[in-house]
Protein backbone atom coordinates (compact mmCIF):
# COMPACT_ATOMS: atom_id res chain seq x y z
CA UNK A 1 0.00 0.00 0.00
CA UNK A 2 1.40 3.49 -0.88
CA UNK A 3 0.99 6.64 1.60
CA UNK A 4 0.85 10.19 -0.23
CA UNK A 5 0.52 11.84 3.16
CA UNK A 6 4.26 13.73 4.47
CA UNK A 7 5.53 15.21 7.69
CA UNK A 8 8.44 16.58 6.35
CA UNK A 9 9.40 20.05 7.60
CA UNK A 10 6.53 20.54 9.45
CA UNK A 11 7.18 19.83 13.02
CA UNK A 12 10.26 20.33 15.00
CA UNK A 13 12.11 19.30 17.79
CA UNK A 14 12.69 22.11 20.22
CA UNK A 15 13.77 20.82 23.36
CA UNK A 16 15.72 18.13 24.75
CA UNK A 17 16.65 17.13 28.13
CA UNK A 18 18.16 13.71 29.55
CA UNK A 19 18.44 12.97 33.75
CA UNK A 20 20.96 12.07 35.62
CA UNK A 21 22.39 9.10 34.16
CA UNK A 22 23.37 6.33 35.90
CA UNK A 23 21.85 5.36 39.60
CA UNK A 24 19.31 7.61 41.33
CA UNK A 25 18.64 5.92 44.55
CA UNK A 26 16.92 8.96 46.08
CA UNK A 27 14.62 9.35 43.32
CA UNK A 28 11.44 7.51 41.74
CA UNK A 29 10.95 6.53 37.89
CA UNK A 30 8.62 9.12 37.46
CA UNK A 31 11.16 11.80 38.99
CA UNK A 32 13.45 10.44 36.50
CA UNK A 33 11.17 11.58 34.05
CA UNK A 34 9.73 14.80 35.34
CA UNK A 35 14.00 16.10 36.08
CA UNK A 36 14.22 14.66 31.96
CA UNK A 37 11.44 16.81 31.52
CA UNK A 38 12.04 20.02 33.30
CA UNK A 39 15.45 20.16 31.43
CA UNK A 40 13.62 19.87 27.66
CA UNK A 41 11.00 22.48 29.04
CA UNK A 42 14.25 24.54 29.61
CA UNK A 43 15.80 24.14 26.84
CA UNK A 44 12.85 25.34 24.25
CA UNK A 45 12.06 28.27 26.56
CA UNK A 46 8.64 27.14 27.05
CA UNK A 47 6.25 27.31 30.11
CA UNK A 48 4.60 24.73 31.20
CA UNK A 49 1.23 25.73 30.12
CA UNK A 50 2.92 25.76 26.49
CA UNK A 51 2.01 22.33 26.93
CA UNK A 52 -0.83 20.44 25.58
CA UNK A 53 0.09 17.29 24.97
CA UNK A 54 1.97 14.78 26.43
CA UNK A 55 2.99 11.01 24.79
CA UNK A 56 5.02 8.37 27.02
CA UNK A 57 5.77 5.08 27.14
CA UNK A 58 5.88 2.19 29.67
CA UNK A 59 7.43 0.65 33.13
CA UNK A 60 8.43 -2.53 34.02
CA UNK A 61 9.91 -0.63 37.32
CA UNK A 62 6.52 1.25 38.24
CA UNK A 63 3.83 -0.62 36.14
CA UNK A 64 1.05 2.10 36.30
CA UNK A 65 -1.79 1.04 34.84
CA UNK A 66 -2.11 4.10 32.76
CA UNK A 67 1.05 5.63 32.92
CA UNK A 68 0.76 8.59 30.48
CA UNK A 69 -2.10 9.54 33.07
CA UNK A 70 -0.01 9.24 36.17
CA UNK A 71 2.72 10.58 34.42
CA UNK A 72 0.62 14.11 33.58
CA UNK A 73 -0.98 14.02 36.84
CA UNK A 74 2.79 13.86 38.72
CA UNK A 75 3.79 17.05 36.37
CA UNK A 76 1.15 18.71 37.09
CA UNK A 77 0.04 18.73 33.47
CA UNK A 78 -3.47 19.18 32.26
CA UNK A 79 -3.20 18.17 28.28
CA UNK A 80 -5.83 17.76 25.67
CA UNK A 81 -4.10 14.99 24.52
CA UNK A 82 -2.06 11.81 26.71
CA UNK A 83 -1.71 8.38 25.92
CA UNK A 84 1.46 5.86 27.08
CA UNK A 85 2.84 3.46 24.24
CA UNK A 86 4.04 -0.19 24.46
CA UNK A 87 5.86 -0.78 20.97
CA UNK A 88 9.19 -1.45 23.33
CA UNK A 89 12.04 0.57 22.40
CA UNK A 90 10.68 1.62 19.26
CA UNK A 91 7.75 3.70 21.26
CA UNK A 92 9.87 7.25 21.72
CA UNK A 93 9.92 7.38 17.84
CA UNK A 94 6.45 6.75 17.11
CA UNK A 95 5.25 9.11 19.62
CA UNK A 96 7.19 11.34 17.98
CA UNK A 97 5.22 10.30 14.87
CA UNK A 98 2.04 10.65 16.28
CA UNK A 99 3.59 13.89 17.91
CA UNK A 100 3.96 15.45 14.74
CA UNK A 101 0.57 14.09 13.14
CA UNK A 102 -0.93 15.87 15.72
CA UNK A 103 0.65 19.18 15.50
CA UNK A 104 0.97 19.20 11.89
CA UNK A 105 -3.23 19.12 11.14
CA UNK A 106 -3.80 21.29 14.12
CA UNK A 107 -4.76 19.11 16.83
CA UNK A 108 -2.17 19.98 19.16
CA UNK A 109 0.23 23.02 19.64
CA UNK A 110 3.28 22.05 22.07
CA UNK A 111 3.94 18.16 22.77
CA UNK A 112 6.22 16.69 25.13
CA UNK A 113 7.25 12.81 24.82
CA UNK A 114 9.49 11.26 27.33
CA UNK A 115 10.13 7.73 28.11
CA UNK A 116 12.54 6.08 30.85
CA UNK A 117 12.52 4.08 33.88
CA UNK A 118 14.81 3.30 37.51
CA UNK A 119 15.64 -0.17 36.55
CA UNK A 120 19.25 0.15 38.23
CA UNK A 121 17.91 0.95 41.43
CA UNK A 122 14.35 0.43 41.53
CA UNK A 123 14.11 -3.42 40.06
CA UNK A 124 18.00 -4.09 39.97
CA UNK A 125 20.04 -6.37 37.40
CA UNK A 126 18.26 -9.98 38.05
CA UNK A 127 14.52 -8.60 38.46
CA UNK A 128 15.42 -6.19 35.22
CA UNK A 129 16.58 -9.10 33.09
CA UNK A 130 14.06 -11.84 34.53
CA UNK A 131 11.24 -9.31 33.70
CA UNK A 132 12.12 -9.20 30.27
CA UNK A 133 12.02 -12.43 29.65
CA UNK A 134 8.33 -11.52 29.55
CA UNK A 135 9.45 -10.26 25.83
CA UNK A 136 9.26 -14.00 24.66
CA UNK A 137 6.12 -15.54 23.99
CA UNK A 138 4.57 -17.49 27.22
CA UNK A 139 4.22 -20.70 26.23
CA UNK A 140 6.33 -21.47 23.29
CA UNK A 141 9.46 -19.53 24.34
CA UNK A 142 9.52 -18.98 28.05
CA UNK A 143 9.28 -22.53 28.85
CA UNK A 144 12.35 -23.12 26.93
CA UNK A 145 14.27 -20.18 29.07
CA UNK A 146 14.56 -18.36 26.08
CA UNK A 147 16.05 -14.69 27.23
CA UNK A 148 16.92 -11.42 25.40
CA UNK A 149 19.89 -11.75 25.24
CA UNK A 150 19.62 -15.67 23.77
CA UNK A 151 17.66 -13.97 21.03
CA UNK A 152 19.86 -11.48 19.28
CA UNK A 153 22.83 -14.15 20.17
CA UNK A 154 20.68 -16.19 17.21
CA UNK A 155 20.71 -13.71 15.54
CA UNK A 156 24.02 -12.88 15.34
CA UNK A 157 25.04 -16.25 15.30
CA UNK A 158 22.62 -16.81 11.77
CA UNK A 159 24.49 -13.05 10.68
CA UNK A 160 27.81 -14.78 11.21
CA UNK A 161 26.67 -18.08 9.41
CA UNK A 162 25.62 -15.94 6.52
CA UNK A 163 27.97 -13.26 5.73
CA UNK A 164 31.04 -14.26 7.65
CA UNK A 165 30.91 -11.86 10.32
CA UNK A 166 33.53 -12.27 13.40
CA UNK A 167 32.99 -12.51 16.66
CA UNK A 168 35.89 -9.90 16.48
CA UNK A 169 33.65 -7.42 14.25
CA UNK A 170 30.92 -7.21 17.20
CA UNK A 171 33.67 -6.25 19.68
CA UNK A 172 34.66 -3.20 17.66
CA UNK A 173 30.77 -2.28 17.75
CA UNK A 174 30.90 -2.53 22.15
CA UNK A 175 34.34 -0.93 21.80
CA UNK A 176 33.34 2.24 19.16
CA UNK A 177 30.25 3.12 21.31
CA UNK A 178 32.58 3.30 24.71
CA UNK A 179 35.11 5.59 23.11
CA UNK A 180 31.87 8.04 22.42
CA UNK A 181 30.47 7.34 25.51
CA UNK A 182 34.18 8.75 27.21
CA UNK A 183 33.32 11.78 25.75
CA UNK A 184 29.72 12.41 26.54
CA UNK A 185 29.56 13.94 30.66
CA UNK A 186 26.52 12.19 31.22
CA UNK A 187 26.87 9.02 29.70
CA UNK A 188 26.86 6.06 32.62
CA UNK A 189 30.22 4.16 31.18
CA UNK A 190 33.35 6.23 31.98
CA UNK A 191 35.80 3.91 31.54
CA UNK A 192 38.05 2.77 28.40
CA UNK A 193 36.98 -0.73 27.10
CA UNK A 194 39.52 -2.73 24.65
CA UNK A 195 38.52 -5.61 22.07
CA UNK A 196 40.56 -7.83 24.65
CA UNK A 197 38.45 -6.81 27.13
CA UNK A 198 35.17 -7.80 25.28
CA UNK A 199 36.13 -10.92 24.05
CA UNK A 200 37.34 -12.27 28.00
CA UNK A 201 34.51 -11.75 29.24
CA UNK A 202 32.32 -13.83 30.89
CA UNK A 203 29.65 -15.44 28.37
CA UNK A 204 26.13 -14.36 28.70
CA UNK A 205 24.91 -16.26 25.69
CA UNK A 206 27.03 -17.24 22.98
CA UNK A 207 28.62 -15.51 20.81
CA UNK A 208 28.08 -12.48 23.57
CA UNK A 209 29.78 -11.97 26.22
CA UNK A 210 28.77 -9.17 29.06
CA UNK A 211 30.20 -6.18 27.31
CA UNK A 212 28.12 -7.11 23.66
CA UNK A 213 24.97 -6.45 26.14
CA UNK A 214 23.44 -2.98 26.74
CA UNK A 215 23.81 -2.29 30.04
CA UNK A 216 20.97 -1.09 33.01
CA UNK A 217 21.02 2.14 34.22
CA UNK A 218 17.82 4.58 35.91
CA UNK A 219 17.65 6.53 32.49
CA UNK A 220 15.01 8.93 31.17
CA UNK A 221 14.64 11.64 28.47
CA UNK A 222 12.50 14.05 26.84
CA UNK A 223 11.92 16.34 23.80
CA UNK A 224 9.21 18.67 23.05
CA UNK A 225 7.71 19.01 19.39
CA UNK A 226 6.39 21.98 17.89
CA UNK A 227 5.27 23.10 14.54
CA UNK A 228 7.99 24.41 12.37
CA UNK A 229 6.60 28.16 12.28
CA UNK A 230 6.58 28.64 16.03
CA UNK A 231 10.27 26.95 16.53
CA UNK A 232 11.78 29.60 15.22
CA UNK A 233 10.68 31.96 17.80
CA UNK A 234 12.08 29.73 20.48
CA UNK A 235 15.81 29.92 22.60
CA UNK A 236 17.08 26.68 20.95
CA UNK A 237 18.15 26.15 17.56
CA UNK A 238 15.25 23.82 15.75
CA UNK A 239 15.54 20.76 14.34
CA UNK A 240 12.85 19.76 12.06
CA UNK A 241 11.48 16.75 10.86
CA UNK A 242 12.50 15.74 7.72
CA UNK A 243 10.78 11.95 7.67
CA UNK A 244 9.81 9.40 9.69
CA UNK A 245 8.89 5.63 8.73
CA UNK A 246 7.03 2.70 10.88
CA UNK A 247 7.00 -0.97 10.21
CA UNK A 248 6.36 -4.18 11.69
CA UNK A 249 6.74 -7.74 11.12
CA UNK A 250 6.24 -9.64 14.08
CA UNK A 251 6.42 -9.46 17.90
CA UNK A 252 8.30 -13.18 18.51
CA UNK A 253 11.53 -13.87 17.29
CA UNK A 254 9.54 -17.64 16.16
CA UNK A 255 7.41 -15.53 14.24
CA UNK A 256 10.08 -13.37 12.30
CA UNK A 257 10.52 -13.61 8.76
CA UNK A 258 14.64 -13.40 8.69
CA UNK A 259 16.84 -12.89 11.67
CA UNK A 260 19.27 -10.51 9.38
CA UNK A 261 16.16 -8.75 7.41
CA UNK A 262 13.66 -7.03 9.70
CA UNK A 263 11.34 -4.47 9.79
CA UNK A 264 14.05 -1.81 9.55
CA UNK A 265 13.88 -2.04 5.59
CA UNK A 266 10.62 -0.73 5.29
CA UNK A 267 10.89 1.42 8.35
CA UNK A 268 14.14 3.09 6.55
CA UNK A 269 13.02 3.40 2.98
CA UNK A 270 9.75 5.35 4.26
CA UNK A 271 11.76 7.95 6.35
CA UNK A 272 14.14 8.41 3.31
CA UNK A 273 11.03 8.58 0.42
CA UNK A 274 9.81 11.03 2.96
CA UNK A 275 12.90 12.92 3.75
CA UNK A 276 13.63 13.14 -0.21
CA UNK A 277 17.60 11.86 1.07
CA UNK A 278 19.32 8.67 1.01
CA UNK A 279 21.56 7.22 3.27
CA UNK A 280 25.14 9.00 1.32
CA UNK A 281 23.22 11.96 2.61
CA UNK A 282 22.99 10.96 6.20
CA UNK A 283 25.62 12.81 8.44
CA UNK A 284 25.76 10.74 11.45
CA UNK A 285 23.16 7.88 12.95
CA UNK A 286 22.53 7.05 16.59
CA UNK A 287 21.06 3.39 16.11
CA UNK A 288 19.44 1.02 18.33
CA UNK A 289 22.19 -0.63 19.78
CA UNK A 290 20.76 -3.20 22.59
CA UNK A 291 23.36 -6.17 21.53
CA UNK A 292 26.55 -5.43 19.52
CA UNK A 293 24.68 -7.41 16.66
CA UNK A 294 21.99 -5.03 16.50
CA UNK A 295 23.51 -1.86 15.04
CA UNK A 296 25.60 -3.92 12.83
CA UNK A 297 22.01 -5.43 11.45
CA UNK A 298 20.63 -1.80 10.96
CA UNK A 299 23.45 0.06 9.33
CA UNK A 300 22.81 -3.00 6.51
CA UNK A 301 19.12 -2.64 6.53
CA UNK A 302 19.11 1.01 6.38
CA UNK A 303 21.26 0.95 3.44
CA UNK A 304 24.25 2.50 4.66
CA UNK A 305 26.12 -0.78 3.51
CA UNK A 306 25.65 -4.16 1.76
CA UNK A 307 24.65 -7.39 3.58
CA UNK A 308 26.99 -8.42 5.59
CA UNK A 309 29.00 -5.43 5.43
CA UNK A 310 27.69 -3.93 8.78
CA UNK A 311 30.55 -5.68 10.91
CA UNK A 312 33.73 -4.73 8.57
CA UNK A 313 32.47 -0.83 9.33
CA UNK A 314 32.55 -1.03 12.62
CA UNK A 315 36.15 -2.69 12.54
CA UNK A 316 37.37 -0.40 10.45
CA UNK A 317 36.63 2.76 12.27
CA UNK A 318 34.14 4.36 10.05
CA UNK A 319 31.84 4.54 12.45
CA UNK A 320 33.98 7.02 15.02
CA UNK A 321 33.23 10.11 15.15
CA UNK A 322 35.81 11.82 12.21
CA UNK A 323 34.70 8.96 10.48
CA UNK A 324 32.43 8.88 7.49
CA UNK A 325 29.48 8.27 9.23
CA UNK A 326 29.64 8.24 12.72
CA UNK A 327 27.49 5.86 15.05
CA UNK A 328 26.01 6.48 18.45
CA UNK A 329 27.98 9.59 19.18
CA UNK A 330 26.89 9.11 23.04
CA UNK A 331 28.25 5.89 23.40
CA UNK A 332 24.36 4.15 22.98
CA UNK A 333 22.56 1.60 24.97
CA UNK A 334 25.95 -0.31 25.28
CA UNK A 335 27.71 2.44 27.21
CA UNK A 336 25.73 5.82 27.51
CA UNK A 337 22.15 4.63 29.06
CA UNK A 338 20.08 2.08 28.75
CA UNK A 339 16.10 1.73 30.47
CA UNK A 340 13.00 -0.02 28.87
CA UNK A 341 12.39 2.89 26.10
CA UNK A 342 15.14 5.50 27.31
CA UNK A 343 17.72 4.18 25.47
CA UNK A 344 15.83 4.85 21.69
CA UNK A 345 14.47 8.30 23.08
CA UNK A 346 18.20 9.44 23.89
CA UNK A 347 19.45 8.48 20.81
CA UNK A 348 16.87 11.17 19.70
CA UNK A 349 18.12 13.06 21.98
CA UNK A 350 21.84 12.99 20.57
CA UNK A 351 20.65 13.87 17.07
CA UNK A 352 18.96 16.74 17.82
CA UNK A 353 22.38 18.20 19.56
CA UNK A 354 24.52 16.62 17.06
CA UNK A 355 22.52 18.67 14.77
CA UNK A 356 22.82 21.98 17.02
CA UNK A 357 26.21 21.77 16.51
CA UNK A 358 27.49 22.67 19.69
CA UNK A 359 29.31 19.04 21.10
CA UNK A 360 32.57 20.01 21.70
CA UNK A 361 35.15 16.42 21.64
CA UNK A 362 31.93 14.71 20.48
CA UNK A 363 30.35 16.88 17.83
CA UNK A 364 30.32 15.42 14.35
CA UNK A 365 31.44 18.66 12.14
CA UNK A 366 28.98 20.16 10.01
CA UNK A 367 26.43 17.46 10.47
CA UNK A 368 23.44 18.74 8.83
CA UNK A 369 21.28 15.21 8.63
CA UNK A 370 20.98 12.40 11.13
CA UNK A 371 19.17 9.36 11.32
CA UNK A 372 17.90 7.85 14.47
CA UNK A 373 16.60 4.58 14.42
CA UNK A 374 14.49 2.90 17.25
CA UNK A 375 13.56 -0.78 17.90
CA UNK A 376 11.29 -2.39 19.82
CA UNK A 377 11.26 -6.15 21.08
CA UNK A 378 13.26 -8.86 19.41
CA UNK A 379 13.69 -6.79 16.01
CA UNK A 380 9.99 -6.69 15.89
CA UNK A 381 8.54 -3.16 15.79
CA UNK A 382 10.73 -0.43 13.85
CA UNK A 383 10.39 3.46 13.56
CA UNK A 384 13.10 5.78 11.84
CA UNK A 385 13.18 9.44 11.77
CA UNK A 386 15.20 11.94 9.91
CA UNK A 387 15.77 14.89 11.48
CA UNK A 388 17.66 17.82 9.76
CA UNK A 389 18.58 21.17 11.06
CA UNK A 390 17.89 23.11 8.21
CA UNK A 391 14.34 22.77 6.18
CA UNK A 392 15.79 22.15 2.93
CA UNK B 1 8.72 -5.11 43.17
CA UNK B 2 8.31 -8.79 43.76
CA UNK B 3 7.21 -11.15 41.10
CA UNK B 4 9.06 -11.50 37.84
CA UNK B 5 9.47 -15.32 38.55
CA UNK B 6 12.31 -14.05 40.78
CA UNK B 7 11.63 -16.82 43.73
CA UNK B 8 10.75 -19.69 41.21
CA UNK B 9 12.73 -22.68 41.32
CA UNK B 10 10.96 -25.37 39.55
CA UNK B 11 10.92 -25.08 35.38
CA UNK B 12 8.15 -23.35 33.87
CA UNK B 13 5.31 -25.55 32.68
CA UNK B 14 2.88 -24.05 29.74
CA UNK B 15 -0.04 -22.63 30.28
CA UNK B 16 -2.21 -23.66 27.39
CA UNK B 17 -5.64 -21.43 26.44
CA UNK B 18 -8.36 -21.49 23.59
CA UNK B 19 -5.54 -21.61 20.74
CA UNK B 20 -3.66 -24.36 21.87
CA UNK B 21 -5.37 -26.71 24.17
CA UNK B 22 -5.48 -29.24 21.38
CA UNK B 23 -1.29 -28.85 21.06
CA UNK B 24 -0.22 -29.19 24.72
CA UNK B 25 -2.94 -32.26 24.84
CA UNK B 26 -1.09 -33.78 21.57
CA UNK B 27 1.98 -33.48 23.37
CA UNK B 28 1.20 -35.79 26.44
CA UNK B 29 0.58 -38.15 23.76
CA UNK B 30 3.74 -37.15 22.00
CA UNK B 31 3.01 -35.75 19.14
CA UNK B 32 3.97 -32.49 17.74
CA UNK B 33 0.79 -30.69 16.17
CA UNK B 34 1.28 -27.56 13.51
CA UNK B 35 -1.79 -25.58 11.82
CA UNK B 36 -3.17 -26.12 8.35
CA UNK B 37 -5.54 -23.49 6.79
CA UNK B 38 -8.16 -25.63 4.89
CA UNK B 39 -8.87 -22.30 2.90
CA UNK B 40 -5.38 -21.23 1.29
CA UNK B 41 -3.04 -23.87 2.14
CA UNK B 42 -0.76 -22.07 4.40
CA UNK B 43 0.62 -24.25 7.54
CA UNK B 44 1.88 -22.14 10.77
CA UNK B 45 3.39 -22.91 13.79
CA UNK B 46 1.78 -20.73 16.61
CA UNK B 47 -1.77 -21.31 17.42
CA UNK B 48 -4.69 -19.18 16.42
CA UNK B 49 -8.18 -18.36 15.78
CA UNK B 50 -7.48 -17.90 12.19
CA UNK B 51 -4.85 -18.20 9.33
CA UNK B 52 -2.41 -15.72 9.45
CA UNK B 53 -2.15 -15.28 5.45
CA UNK B 54 -6.06 -15.68 4.28
CA UNK B 55 -7.57 -14.79 7.53
CA UNK B 56 -9.75 -18.23 7.22
CA UNK B 57 -11.45 -19.85 10.73
CA UNK B 58 -11.38 -22.94 8.62
CA UNK B 59 -8.08 -24.95 10.52
CA UNK B 60 -6.72 -28.38 10.96
CA UNK B 61 -4.46 -29.39 13.23
CA UNK B 62 -2.21 -31.82 11.22
CA UNK B 63 1.02 -33.78 13.05
CA UNK B 64 4.18 -32.94 11.80
CA UNK B 65 7.00 -35.69 11.32
CA UNK B 66 8.55 -34.53 14.19
CA UNK B 67 11.89 -33.80 11.55
CA UNK B 68 13.56 -30.25 10.81
CA UNK B 69 16.78 -28.55 10.99
CA UNK B 70 18.82 -25.63 12.80
CA UNK B 71 17.73 -22.27 11.50
CA UNK B 72 19.93 -20.76 14.08
CA UNK B 73 20.80 -21.33 17.94
CA UNK B 74 22.87 -20.02 20.77
CA UNK B 75 24.34 -21.54 24.09
CA UNK B 76 22.87 -19.67 26.99
CA UNK B 77 25.80 -19.53 30.13
CA UNK B 78 23.72 -16.85 32.36
CA UNK B 79 20.12 -17.58 32.83
CA UNK B 80 17.41 -14.87 32.89
CA UNK B 81 15.37 -16.26 35.51
CA UNK B 82 16.64 -18.50 38.46
CA UNK B 83 14.72 -21.53 37.68
CA UNK B 84 17.02 -21.78 34.23
CA UNK B 85 20.18 -21.28 36.25
CA UNK B 86 20.79 -25.04 37.22
CA UNK B 87 20.73 -25.90 33.31
CA UNK B 88 23.47 -24.23 32.01
CA UNK B 89 24.86 -23.95 29.92
CA UNK B 90 21.97 -24.83 27.63
CA UNK B 91 21.27 -24.82 23.93
CA UNK B 92 18.03 -22.57 22.39
CA UNK B 93 17.01 -22.57 18.49
CA UNK B 94 15.04 -22.06 16.18
CA UNK B 95 13.62 -24.87 14.06
CA UNK B 96 12.69 -24.73 10.54
CA UNK B 97 10.19 -27.95 10.31
CA UNK B 98 10.23 -30.15 6.88
CA UNK B 99 6.81 -29.00 6.81
CA UNK B 100 7.36 -25.63 6.82
CA UNK B 101 6.76 -23.54 9.59
CA UNK B 102 9.49 -22.31 12.14
CA UNK B 103 9.68 -23.15 16.44
CA UNK B 104 11.55 -22.54 19.34
CA UNK B 105 12.87 -24.87 21.45
CA UNK B 106 15.94 -26.58 23.11
CA UNK B 107 17.85 -28.66 22.04
CA UNK B 108 18.68 -31.73 24.20
CA UNK B 109 21.41 -34.64 24.57
CA UNK B 110 24.37 -35.25 25.29
CA UNK B 111 25.76 -33.71 22.14
CA UNK B 112 23.34 -30.64 22.20
CA UNK B 113 26.52 -28.09 22.60
CA UNK B 114 27.73 -29.06 19.54
CA UNK B 115 24.62 -28.09 17.55
CA UNK B 116 25.27 -25.69 14.87
CA UNK B 117 22.78 -24.19 11.87
CA UNK B 118 21.97 -26.58 9.21
CA UNK B 119 21.84 -29.48 11.63
CA UNK B 120 18.83 -31.70 11.33
CA UNK B 121 17.29 -32.60 14.44
CA UNK B 122 14.27 -34.34 15.58
CA UNK B 123 10.94 -33.79 18.08
CA UNK B 124 11.97 -35.64 21.46
CA UNK B 125 9.53 -35.08 24.63
CA UNK B 126 10.34 -33.21 27.74
CA UNK B 127 8.29 -34.91 31.03
CA UNK B 128 8.46 -31.63 33.08
CA UNK B 129 5.88 -32.46 35.92
CA UNK B 130 3.32 -34.36 34.19
CA UNK B 131 2.81 -31.86 30.64
CA UNK B 132 5.31 -32.79 28.00
CA UNK B 133 7.34 -29.99 26.43
CA UNK B 134 8.35 -30.76 22.37
CA UNK B 135 12.35 -30.28 22.49
CA UNK B 136 14.66 -31.42 20.02
CA UNK B 137 17.99 -33.37 19.58
CA UNK B 138 20.23 -33.86 17.15
CA UNK B 139 20.30 -36.70 14.60
CA UNK B 140 23.84 -37.77 14.45
CA UNK B 141 25.23 -37.95 10.80
CA UNK B 142 22.47 -36.70 8.67
CA UNK B 143 23.23 -33.09 8.14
Amino acid sequence: MAVSGTLKNKVAIVGVGECDIGKAPTMSGLGINAQACKRALEDAGLRVSDIDGLLTAYSFTEPYTMLGSALSEYLGLKPQMCTAMAVGGASPGIALRHAAQAVACGLADTVLVCAGENRATGLGREASIAALTAVGHAQFEQPYGGSIPGYYAMMARRHMHEFGTTREQLASVAVNTRAHALLHPNAQMKTPLSIEQVLSAKLIAEPFGMYDCCIISDAAGAFIVTSAERARDLRSKPVYLLGIGEKHLNMHIMCAPSLTQCGAVDSGRAAYQMAEVGPDDIDVAELYDCFTITPIIGLENLGFCQPGEGGAMFASGQTRIGGKLPVNTHGGMLSHAHAGAAGGLLGIVEAVRQLRGDQGDRQVQGAEIALVHNEGGILSSHCTIILGNDRG
Amino acid sequence: MTGYGLKETELPKPSPNGDSLPYWNAAREKRLLIRLCKACGAKHFLPRYLCPVCWSDQLDWIESKGQGTIHSSSIVHRASLPSFASQTPYVIALIDLDEGPRMFANIIGSDSLAASIGDRVRVVFEDRAGDMLPQFSRVVGDT
